[in-house]
C-alpha cells in the first residue's frame, strides 16, 4: 500500500515536468506583449528593454524554461508582473479559498447525489425517479454563472437572507489562520461567530457550484444501483431474510458507490479548474479570480502557476480516488 | 401436516407481449426428510416454483392467479412482507446456482454470514443458545460463534482465519460451501436448492452433493432440489417431480419414476440421457418445441410433441393421478 | 423476443425527451438562420443607443424589456442565437478535426508517435481547460475566430482518444488487412477504409459536446473575453447586465435563460442520438 502510494507519487514527477513544459510553451508562443503592458502605456523603448531584462524575457525560450523549472524546485514560482508579488505567495493566499469552495460543493453533491441516485434506482420509473432525472437533466444544462446570478438576485437582493458576495467581511475578525479554510479554522478555534459568517458567505457559491456534479453523481449512482440491484447476491440476501434497509444501505450501497467513485474524482479535479465563473460572480477571492485577473493583464507567471497548481491537485485527487476505490473494492490490489 | 404443500399453483407473468401462464397448476408436497428433485428443461418453471415458495418472484410483473403455498399449514401467498422476512433464512433456506455471483464481492464472508445469523438469532435467540431478551452484544458474540461453527461444519478448513477473507479469496466449491452455511445457519426446515452444483467442477460437485446429503440427514430437512441433471437426482433425491411447460407431469419416489417412467415426456427425457452403452449417433432428441406460454394450447401442453397423443388430450389439463405420496402421473392415455 | 421489445419500448419512452431536444434545437437553428429578418429592432442589434427608452420593464412593446442603453433585450437575445450556435459548432468541428487527425495518426502508426501524442493529450486533460482557453483567447486578442481557436485547443484530446481506440480496433479487421495486401498505401487506407468507420462515434460525441461548447463560449463572454460588444453574445450580455441587478433583472434573466435553453436542447438531443447511433454506450 505504502509502496503503491510512493510509486504513484513518483509518477507525478514526469507529469508535472510535462505539464510545466506544455503550459510554459503555450504561454510563450502566444502573441501579446506582457513587457509592454507591464512597462505602462508611456514607456520608452529603453524602459521596455529594462523590464524585459528584469524578468529575463529577452533570453531564448529553452533557457527561460530551465530557469523557471529550477526556480520551481527552489520554491521560486516567478513574480507576477502585475502585482509584483511572488506567485507562490499569491497561490498560498488564493488556493485555500478555492479549496474550501470546491470541497463544500463536492460534499453537497455527494451528500445529496448518492442518496438521490439510490432512491431513484429503488423507485425506478416512479415519481422519485422522474423527479431526480428531470432535475439532473436541467442541472447539467444550467450555466453555473447564471445560476449564481439568480441566487444573488433571489436570496441576497430580494429576500436578503444571505450576503451578496465576498468570502469574509473586512469589518469582522477572521478566525485564526490554521488551514486557510475559514470554516475549518473557525471550527478548530471554536469561533462559532466567525463560523456562522463564513458559512453564510460560502452557501450560495457552494450550492451554485455543486449543481452539475450533483446531477452527474445522481445519474451515475442511479445507473450503478440499478445494476447492483439485479445482481444475484441481492436475491440471496433477500432469500435469507435480511431486511430491505440492511440490503440497500449496507450491501447495495457499498457496491454502487465504488462504481460512482471515479466520476466523483474526475469532477473534483474538473471543478478546481472551473471555479473561475462562480468566483467571478461572487467575488470569491480564489484561484479562479486570480487567474482571470492574470489573463486579463496577460501576466504569464501567475497563469502558469495556477495551471500547475490545479494540474497537481487533479493528479493527487485521482490518486486518492484510486486509493479509496482499492479500499472499497477488495478485488483491486494496489501494487 | 406436510412441511410444504403447493396446491394448484397458477403464476402469470406480465410481459410486453401479454400475460404468460408460466405455472399452470403446480401440485407438490414436501415432507421433512424428503429430498425432492425438481427436473425439467430450461423455462419449464422449476426455478419460479422454488422462488415462489420464498415469495421472491416480484409481483408485479408476476401474479398468482390461483392456488396456495402452505408451510406447516400457513398460507404463504397471504403472508405480508414482514412475516415472509421472518420465514426467510429462518424456516426456509435457499442456495443458488452460481456461487461466484451469489456472494457480495465487497464484504467479508464472515460479515455476510454474521448478518444472516443475527437475523435468525433475533427472531429465535435459542438458536444461538440464548434466552429471549439477550443483549445485543451477547447476540453478536453468539452469532459469531455460530458462524464459525457453521463454516467448520460445511468443511471450510481453518474457519476462524477465513471469516475475514473476501469471496474472491475462495474457490468456487468453497464459496458454495459458504453459501450453504449461510442458508442453513438459521436451522431452516425447508431448503430450496436451485441448481447448486451446475456451475461447479464435476469433482467438486460430488463433494457438495455429499455435504448437502449429510446436512439433510442431520437436520431432517425437507428439500426442493431444482436441477436438470437426472444423474444428480438419482444419486441424491428420495423423490422426483418432472416438470414440463409449467406443469408437474409426473411425480413420486425416485426409484419408481426413474425405473418405470410412465409419462411420455419423462420417457423422452430418460431416453435422451446418454449411458455408457449408447452407440455413437444414437442419442435421441425430442422433436418439436415447447408451446408458447402466452397462448398455451388447451389441454395437455406436451400434446404437440407427444408420441402417444390422442384427440382427447386437448380437452383439459390432465391432473396428477395416483396414490398420495406414491407414483403419480398426469397423462390419461398411459393411465388407461 | 420480449427483450428486444422491452428495449424498443424503453427507447421509445426515452425518445420523447430526445424529441423535445430536437424541437428546441430546430427552433434555435431557425432563429439563427432567420436572425436579422425576424428581430423587431435590428437597429439595436447594430448598436443604436436610445437612452430615452432605457430600462423599460418587460411589456407588450418590449417583450424582454430594454437595457441600460435603451436597446431591446428581446432583439439582442434573438440575435445572440446565431453567434452562440455558430461559435459552438465551430469549436466542436475544429476540436473534432484536430482530434480525429491526431487520433488517426496515433492509432494507425502506433509506436513512439502514438506514445508521444497520447501523453500529450493526457497532459492536456489535466490542464484546466477554461483557464487555458481564457489565457489563449486573451493573448490572441478579441475576435470570434480567436476565441473559437482558443477553446478548441483544449477540446481535441477527447476526440483523439476516441478515434485512436476505434482506429486501433478497426485496423486489425480483415478488410483493412486485405486492402493492405492488395497494395493500398497508408494514406489511402486511412481515408478509404478506416475513417469512414469512425464517423458515427465521432458524430455522437460532437452532438454530446455541442451543449458544453455553447456553455464554454458563453462563459468566456461572461468573463469578458471572446466575443466583444456590440456583437450580441449571451454571455457578454449577461456580464454587462450584472451591473443592473437587482432592479433591472430582465436584462440578465433572458440572455441567461437563452443559454440554458440552448445547452438543454443540445444535451437532450445528444443523449438521444447516442442511444440511437451508439448501441455500445446504451444502458
Amino acid at each position: 500500500m505504502i509502496r503503491y502510494i510512493l510509486r504513484r507519487l513518483l509518477l507525478l514527477v514526469p507529469v508535472l515536468v510535462g505539464l510545466s513544459m506544455l503550459v510554459f510553451t503555450i504561454a510563450r508562443l502566444l502573441p501579446g506583449d506582457p513587457v509592454r503592458l507591464a512597462a505602462g502605456p508611456n514607456a520608452t523603448p529603453a524602459d521596455i528593454a529594462s523590464v524585459a531584462k528584469e524578468f529575463g524575457l529577452d533570453r531564448p525560450l529553452l533557457a527561460q524554461y530551465w530557469d523557471y523549472a529550477t526556480g520551481l524546485l527552489r520554491g521560486d514560482w516567478g513574480v507576477s508582473i502585475f502585482s509584483r508579488r511572488p506567485v507562490l505567495e499569491d497561490l498560498s493566499t488564493y488556493l485555500p479559498a478555492t479549496l474550501e469552495l470546491v470541497l463544500a460543493a463536492m460534499i453537497l453533491a455527494v451528500a445529496i447525489g448518492i442518496p438521490a441516485g439510490l432512491m431513484a434506482a429503488v423507485y425506478r420509473d416512479r415519481w422519485p425517479d422522474f423527479l431526480s432525472r428531470a432535475v439532473s437533466l436541467g442541472a447539467i444544462s444550467m450555466p453555473r454563472f447564471f445560476l449564481g446570478l439568480l441566487f444573488q438576485l433571489g436570496f441576497a437582493m430580494w429576500l436578503g437572507w444571505l450576503p451578496l458576495s465576498g468570502r469574509f467581511p473586512l469589518t469582522e475578525d477572521p478566525p485564526s489562520a490554521i488551514t486557510g479554510l475559514l470554516t475549518i479554522d473557525a471550527l478548530l478555534s471554536g469561533n462559532f461567530h466567525a463560523l456562522g459568517i463564513a458559512l453564510q458567505h460560502l452557501a450560495l457559491p457552494a450550492i451554485a457550484m455543486s449543481l452539475s456534479p450533483l446531477a452527474t453523481i445522481t445519474r451515475m449512482m442511479r445507473a450503478s444501483t440499478i445494476e447492483v440491484l439485479q445482481q444475484d447476491y441481492v436475491t440471496t440476501e433477500r432469500a435469507l431474510g435480511l431486511s430491505r434497509g440492511k440490503i440497500l444501505f449496507k450491501y447495495v450501497l457499498k457496491n454502487a458507490v465504488s462504481a460512482t467513485l471515479t466520476v466523483i474524482g474526475l469532477y473534483f479535479g474538473w471543478l478546481l479548474g472551473g471555479t473561475v465563473l462562480v468566483e467571478t460572480v461572487f467575488d470569491w477571492p480564489g484561484l479562479g479570480l486570480y487567474a482571470t485577473q492574470a489573463v486579463l493583464t496577460q501576466d504569464f507567471m501567475p497563469i502558469i502557476g495556477v495551471t500547475l497548481c490545479i494540474g497537481t491537485l487533479f493528479v493527487l485527487v485521482n490518486l486518492l480516488v484510486d486509493l479509496v476505490y482499492g479500499l472499497l473494492n477488495p478485488r483491486v490490489r494496489l501494487r | 401436516m406436510a412441511l410444504l404443500e403447493i396446491r394448484d399453483l397458477h403464476l402469470h407473468m406480465r410481459s410486453f407481449d401479454g400475460e404468460a401462464h408460466v405455472l399452470n397448476g403446480i401440485d407438490l408436497t414436501v415432507d421433512r426428510g424428503e429430498i425432492w428433485g425438481i427436473v425439467g428443461e430450461t423455462g419449464c418453471g422449476k426455478s419460479l416454483t422454488g422462488l415462489s415458495v420464498s415469495r421472491l418472484v416480484p409481483t408485479p410483473p408476476a401474479r398468482y392467479a390461483r392456488g396456495a403455498i402452505r408451510l406447516d399449514g400457513e398460507d404463504l401467498l397471504a403472508a405480508d412482507e414482514k412475516r415472509l422476512r421472518a420465514l426467510r433464512g429462518r424456516r426456509i433456506g435457499m442456495i443458488f446456482q452460481d456461487p461466484t455471483t451469489n456472494l457480495n464481492p465487497v464484504f467479508r464472508v464472515g460479515e455476510q454470514l454474521l448478518d444472516v445469523a443475527l437475523h435468525a438469532g433475533r427472531s429465535d435467540p435459542s438458536l444461538l443458545g440464548l434466552a429471549p431478551g439477550a443483549s445485543g452484544r451477547a447476540l453478536k458474540r453468539a452469532a459469531r460463534e455460530l458462524s464459525l461453527a457453521m463454516l467448520d461444519r460445511v468443511g471450510i478448513p481453518n474457519p476462524a482465519a477465513r471469516l475475514d477473507d473476501y469471496p474472491h479469496q475462495f474457490s468456487g466449491g468453497m464459496k458454495q460451501r459458504v453459501l450453504i452455511a449461510m442458508a442453513l445457519i438459521g436451522r431452516p426446515d425447508l431448503l430450496i436448492a436451485d441448481e447448486p452444483t451446475t456451475a461447479l467442477d464435476v469433482s467438486v460437485q460430488a463433494q457438495i452433493l455429499r455435504l448437502i446429503h449429510e446436512l439433510v440427514r442431520e437436520h431432517q430437512l425437507g428439500v426442493m432440489f431444482i436441477t436438470h441433471n437426472l444423474g444428480v437426482v438419482a444419486q441424491l433425491c428420495s423423490h422426483v417431480a418432472v416438470m414440463y411447460a409449467g406443469n408437474v407431469v409426473e411425480a413420486g419416489p425416485v426409484r419408481d419414476v426413474l425405473k418405470s417412467p410412465r409419462h411420455p415426456y419423462t420417457n423422452a427425457l430418460l431416453a435422451a440421457l446418454p449411458t455408457a452403452g449408447t452407440a455413437r449417433g444414437a442419442l435421441q432428441g425430442l422433436a418439436g418445441t415447447v408451446p408458447s406460454l402466452l397462448t398455451p394450447p388447451p389441454g395437455c401442453r406436451f400434446f404437440n410433441r407427444c408420441p402417444r397423443g390422442e384427440p382427447g388430450c386437448t380437452a383439459a389439463t390432465p391432473p396428477l393421478v395416483g396414490p398420495e405420496g406414491g407414483h403419480r402421473v398426469a397423462c390419461p392415455v398411459v393411465l388407461r | 423476443m420480449s427483450e428486444r421489445l422491452r428495449r424498443g419500448l424503453y427507447r421509445f419512452r426515452r425518445s420523447w425527451v430526445s424529441v423535445l431536444g430536437l424541437g428546441i434545437v430546430c427552433l434555435l437553428l431557425l432563429i439563427a438562420i432567420l436572425g436579422p429578418a425576424i428581430v423587431p429592432h435590428p437597429e439595436h442589434v447594430a448598436g443604436l443607443v436610445q437612452t430615452g427608452t432605457r430600462f423599460q420593464p418587460p411589456s407588450a412593446a418590449w417583450w424582454f424589456g430594454t437595457n441600460e442603453v435603451g436597446q431591446d433585450v428581446f432583439s439582442l437575445t434573438l440575435a445572440g442565437t446565431r453567434v452562440s450556435l455558430l461559435a459552438g459548432m465551430a469549436v466542436v468541428i475544429v476540436g473534432a478535426v484536430i482530434g480525429v487527425f491526431v487520433g488517426a495518426i496515433a492509432g494507425f502508426f502506433g509506436g513512439w508517435l502514438d506514445e508521444g501524442l497520447m501523453r500529450l493529450s493526457d497532459l492536456m486533460l489535466t490542464v484546466p481547460s477554461l483557464i487555458l482557453a481564457m489565457a489563449v483567447a486573451a493573448a490572441l486578442g478579441p475576435g470570434t475566430g480567436n476565441m473559437i481557436f482558443a477553446i478548441a485547443l483544449s477540446w481535441w484530446p477527447g476526440y483523439a482518444r476516441l478515434v485512436r481506440g476505434e482506429v486501433m480496433a478497426k485496423k486489425e479487421e480483415q478488410f483493412v488487412t486485405a486492402a493492405r495486401a492488395m497494395g493500398a498505401g497508408s494514406g489511402r487506407l486511412l481515408r478509404r477504409h478506416v475513417l469512414p468507420n469512425i464517423v458515427s462515434p465521432v458524430i455522437v460525441k460532437m452532438s454530446l459536446d455541442m451543449g458544453f461548447a455553447i456553455l464554454t463560449v458563453a462563459s468566456l463572454g461572461f468573463v469578458g473575453i471572446g466575443v466583444k460588444p456590440p456583437t450580441p453574445e449571451w454571455g457578454s450580455l449577461l456580464s454587462v447586465a450584472r451591473a443592473n441587478m437587482p432592479d433591472y433583472w430582465w436584462t440578465a434573466i433572458f440572455p441567461g435563460l437563452a443559454i440554458f435553453l440552448a445547452v438543454f436542447g443540445f444535451n437532450l438531443l445528444g443523449d438521444g442520438l447516442r442511444d440511437l447511433l451508439d448501441p455500445k454506450a446504451r444502458r
